[in-house]
């Protein structure tokens, strides 16, 4: 691991009832968060491929462990995202390079599929900034019923010269789902969209 | 009795293996449960209220295996914890002291009778408040290497008629301390205290 790790976090939310009906059986999702150093804060470095590479690493370790806090096989992953937080002292670019060309590929190597884009947000900030991670289906873009979103924190992190970089998954799409649109039943799941 | 209405549960667990120091052999863990349930007494004073402290103790036991499950350790492991609750608006900050008795009932099970005083914070406020859960020694509260606090919250809760029951454990000290004090490998456990 070239990455170097100050804090895991993983959080999972079971929501049994919403809207005062039911959810059964409850919808879960899981976000494992890394918080690391910015071997880039303070300077402007033209080349960024060792974020990329630590992407690559952190794709495969941050799914892995959403992933195992679900408690479920890496295949029965419905719905998906990420997002990363840069420190006062660094870039946007410094998360996109963490985010964009590598982690997506070990990611899909641990949930079996994932044809669809990963749905993705980034932003500077302060220690406890909160990240919106953008959910969609894993195979297909399109299904309704699982654009979502996940809110996390991590309340010391990042300090200036950190990046916070995490990976949500979920078993099902948001609880009472009824706006219509491609249902999940009815995907090819081949173009990533439909 | 008032039966108890969950809408949500959240896990977390946070591996710390460093702060800027030498990073530890093993790391730091920490985690909190977080319940969100329906307010029986929201809106209205209701004076009789105590029945509630026996109708919470499945949900406290319930969510300290959970919490021992997500961070994945004995439950002679475990050297630190805490408890806490926030109580959404429509509610009273005594309805959150219900929580002191099954909350730390259900941890004491588990852990097979520690013997501190299972330290806790508790207020009322809105959804997304955040609570910062102290944590000490489970066998003595004196024991400064253990002193710490979490700080737990949920987006979307307390709604106003909702109460968010928290537990937390830890598994050691805090990951570079060093301000003396009473050491872990000192104390008697006889009186809770030292």
């Amino acid at each position: 691991m070239s990455a170097k790790i100050r804090k895991l976090v993983t959080m999972i939310e079971e929501t049994f009832s919403e809207g005062g009906r039911a959810v059964s059986p409850p919808t879960r999702r899981a976000a494992a968060i890394a918080v690391i150093e910015n071997t880039h804060a303070g300077r402007f470095v033209e080349d960024l491929s060792d974020l990329m590479a630590i992407g690559e690493e952190l794709g495969e370790l941050l799914s892995r462990r959403a992933v195992a806090a679900l408690g479920i096989p890496g295949e029965k992953v419905e719905s998906y995202g990420k997002a990363a937080a840069v420190g006062e002292d660094g870039e946007l670019e410094h998360a996109a390079a963490i985010l964009h060309p590598k982690l997506g590929a070990p990611v899909r190597k641990v949930l079996g599929k994932g044809a669809a884009l990963i749905p993705s947000s980034k932003k500077r900030g302060g220690l406890g900034v909160t990240l919106d991670i953008p959910l969609g289906h894993k195979d297909a873009a399109f299904v309704r019923s699982h654009f979502d979103g996940m809110e996390v924190r991590v309340s010391d992190a990042p300090r200036a010269n950190e990046i916070m970089v995490a990976i949500a998954v979920t078993d099902s799409g948001r609880p009472h789902p009824r706006v219509g649109g491609l249902q999940k039943h009815e995907i090819r799941g081949e173009d990533g969209l439909r | 009795m008032p039966e108890v209405v969950i809408r949500k549960i959240v896990t977390q667990v946070e591996d710390v293996f460093h702060e800027g120091g030498p990073a530890a052999k093993q790391p730091y863990r920490r985690g909190a449960v977080l319940a969100v349930i329906a307010n029986p007494y929201a809106g209205k004073y209701v004076a009789d209220i105590q029945g509630f402290m026996e109708d919470l103790k499945p949900l406290g036991l319930d969510m300290a295996k959970r919490l021992i499950a997500a961070l994945g350790v004995a439950p002679g492991e475990i050297e630190g914890y805490g408890k806490g609750a926030v109580v959404g608006s429509a509610g009273e900050v005594e309805h959150g002291a219900l929580w002191h008795a099954p909350g730390g009932y259900g941890m004491r099970e588990v852990l097979g009778g520690t013997k501190a005083i299972v330290p806790s914070a508790k207020k009322v406020g809105g959804p997304g408040a955040r609570l910062d859960v102290p944590i000490t020694h489970v066998n003595a509260s004196f024991v400064r290497s253990h002193f710490d606090a979490i700080e737990v919250g949920i987006v979307d809760a307390p709604r106003a008629g909702e109460m968010v029951l928290v537990l937390a454990m830890t598994t050691g000290p805090r990951v570079h301390n060093r301000a003396g004090g009473l050491a872990a490998k000192d104390i008697k456990g006889e009186d809770g205290l030292r």
